[in-house]
């Protein structure tokens, strides 16, 4: 594809998006609502490790930590302020705050990828075994008691900026939160375009040449951390925003499992791939959970191997070099500088990937 | 004074059990650069398994000894024919793998066996220091520890199995050229990678709660000792098990157990910023 017509796919895809989070409450029920409310908070989660690991060549087994701490810091701001204006800010910065000071150990020590894999999921393990443990008076902030394993309920939910007696209905909250989902998506695409994204994508794919063009990997690597960390606060936020409850399950190994199937099915390397694979795979659970039969590890676990051996790119670069390569041989001419092209990291998926994702 | 016996004791414990819970990881990541993310998992498998045949009748210590390694091990080679074998080199989809397959092993058991499960009785009793009492089996776990850790030296050390397998983690195309075939040595690495993992399973069925997600609490626990103790399999994991089961047992002795581990865990964090090579990459080199 060359790059005007990327352009015009990608900006179709994002009105179609807009169109559909406009339109959406008008055709379906609450209930359906809600749950696609909650769907769009998790693919804001799926979109930031989708841009630390495709983008930025960080893979994170412990994001759920930034998700979990951003939910955990709205929660007790939100309780604490009785407004959720300052406690959105607070659930971005703390997260970022925590990224940038495990990154800056982890990459300025320069530790190589498998322990950056295993130095984050005991992070998260680190996170879950406090706040299970955080039961009690003794641990309040402010007026919010943290309790343990028991978590928080009945946080207060969003409410209209610097107006706590306005609080948002659920509708509302659709709107903010397949919003985010999209402004985040379309910030993430123009950062990716900026040259700080170039330069995120160049020490992704090789850090010495990176490093001897006289950029420094760690600094760039450290960003792209953070800003992956300060995403994931945000859906934590979205995420008590939509069930007024926080516990510390929110750091349990299961979900820290479930974003990364979601990047491995959707598609690494792309922005669309995540927020597809979430989509699909949170909409299986949750048809999963209306039985007895099978149990969701056993499925989820079964995909996730399937699809590391036998599609390992994920759905969308499959299908869109499919298309590709389709297209190639319907024009009846062959042109090795696009096929190249089509493997090239900033691509983006089919502008008919963004509805299945969206709808 | 009974005191510090007390405490000594408990860090010889946890010493021990970080030994068994990590061995069959270091085998098989030391040797073939996999990374097992099930390998909480096969702990499980291993107190399942003797947990279901003591209960069935066969005697606790066949059951925690053999039969446990035996399934587990049987686990591992198949697990090895059928996924592992086409991930290797390819480091970051044998992570991504053996997570599904931990997940695919914990959806199996908990369809199979249901959340929870009648354990075992911890055998031995118990015997008193001082005002303390205390049980046998912290003693039992320490000397399976060491058999275990003296059985593997040698096996590596003295046979030709060890040899050839030594060889072939250092250079797989030498060793395939002077007629070793490196498919099977790798096969017959990680079955014993995960019997040995089994057994550790075994020997803490009586001392852990038996559930399916029973082994997301080790596997945290093992790999930060693996890749603390560096790439040599004895002298690392013994000197990363000793050092980590001192400080948390300390930790644990000196405020709760929940900050016992996270003092374990940060120390660990501490120590691979510090030498990312491992204790053995730094101290004893050249060594198994």
């Amino acid at each position: 594809m060359t790059e005007p017509v990327k352009l015009t796919l990608q900006c179709v895809a994002v009105l179609f998006a807009c169109v559909v989070v406009g339109l959406l409450p008008f055709y379906i029920d609450l209930f359906e609502l809600m749950q696609y409310t909650l769907f769009c908070s998790m693919a804001v989660l799926a979109l930031s490790l989708g841009f630390i690991w495709g983008f930025g060549g960080i893979l994170s087994f412990g994001q759920t930590a930034f998700f979990g701490l951003g939910a955990y810091s709205y929660a007790v701001a939100a309780i604490n302020f009785g407004d959720s204006t300052p406690a959105i800010g607070l659930a971005i910065l703390i997260p970022a705050l925590f990224a940038l000071a495990l990154g800056y150990f982890v990459f300025y020590g320069q530790i190589s990828d498998v322990y950056l894999g295993v130095i984050t999921l005991t992070v998260t393990l680190i996170l879950f075994n406090v706040f299970n443990s955080t039961a009690g008076d003794a641990y309040t902030i402010g007026s919010a008691r943290l309790g343990g394993f028991n978590g928080m309920p009945a946080v207060p939910t969003f409410n209209m900026p610097f107006d706590p007696s306005n609080i948002l209905f659920p509708e509302q909250s659709w709107y903010v939160t397949g919003g985010a989902l999209i402004a985040i998506y379309v910030g993430l695409r123009l950062l990716l375009r900026s040259p700080f994204g170039r330069v995120a994508i160049a020490v992704k794919e090789n850090e010495t040449r990176a490093a001897l063009l006289g950029y420094d990997p760690r600094l760039v690597k450290l960003l792209v951390f953070v800003i992956g960390g300060a995403i994931a606060g945000f859906a934590g936020a979205l995420y008590v925003n939509w069930g007024a409850f926080v516990g510390p399950t929110i750091f349990a190994l299961s979900l820290s499992a479930e974003i990364i199937i979601w990047i491995c099915i959707g598609g690494l390397g792309t922005l669309v791939g995540p927020i597809v694979g979430c989509f699909l795979i949170e909409y299986l659970v949750s048809q999963i959970g209306t039985q007895q039969a099978v149990n969701s590890n056993l499925v989820l676990g079964a995909i996730l191997v399937v699809f590391v051996v036998l599609l390992p790119k994920g759905l969308v670069p499959t299908i869109r070099d499919g298309l590709l390569a389709l297209g190639r041989l319907g024009a009846g001419r062959s042109r090795r500088g696009d096929a190249a092209r089509g493997h090239e990291i900033v691509d983006e998926g089919p502008a008919g990937a963004q509805p299945a994702g969206a709808e | 004074m009974d005191l510090a016996a007390l405490v000594a004791l408990n860090v010889v414990n946890g010493a021990a059990s970080l030994v068994l819970l990590c061995l069959g990881l270091a085998i098989i990541f030391g040797m073939m650069r996999i990374i097992n993310l099930a390998h909480g998992e096969f702990v499980m498998l291993g107190a399942y398994a003797a947990v279901i045949s003591a209960n069935a009748g066969v005697n606790i210590y066949i059951a925690m000894l053999i039969v446990a390694p035996l399934c587990v091990g049987l686990v591992g080679l198949i697990v090895e024919r059928c996924l592992i074998r086409f991930l290797y080199g390819r480091l970051v989809d044998s992570m991504l793998a053996t997570w599904g397959l931990s997940l695919l092993i914990v959806g199996i058991v908990t369809t199979i066996f249901g959340n929870t499960m009648q354990g075992v009785p911890t055998p031995l009793g118990g015997f008193s220091i001082g005002a303390y009492r205390t049980s046998w089996y912290t003693i039992f776990l320490a000397a399976v520890a060491l058999v275990v850790l003296a059985a593997i030296y040698g096996v590596l050390r003295y046979t030709r199995f060890g040899l050839v397998a030594r060889a072939v983690m250092q250079n797989p195309e030498m060793a395939a050229v002077l007629g070793v075939n490196p498919a099977r040595i790798y096969m017959a690495t990680f079955s014993l990678g995960a019997a040995v993992t089994g057994l550790a399973g075994g020997v803490l069925a009586p001392v852990s709660g038996i559930t399916p997600v029973m082994g997301g609490a080790y596997v945290a626990k093992a790999f930060i000792t693996v890749v603390g103790g560096g790439a040599a399999i004895i002298s690392g994991t013994t000197s990363a098990s000793a050092l980590f089961g001192l400080v948390n047992q300390l930790g644990a002795y000196f405020t709760t157990p929940v900050y016992g581990e996270v003092i374990l865990f940060i120390a660990a964090t501490v120590l691979i910023r510090l030498m990312p090579q491992g204790i053995s990459g730094r101290f004893f080199r050249g060594t198994i």
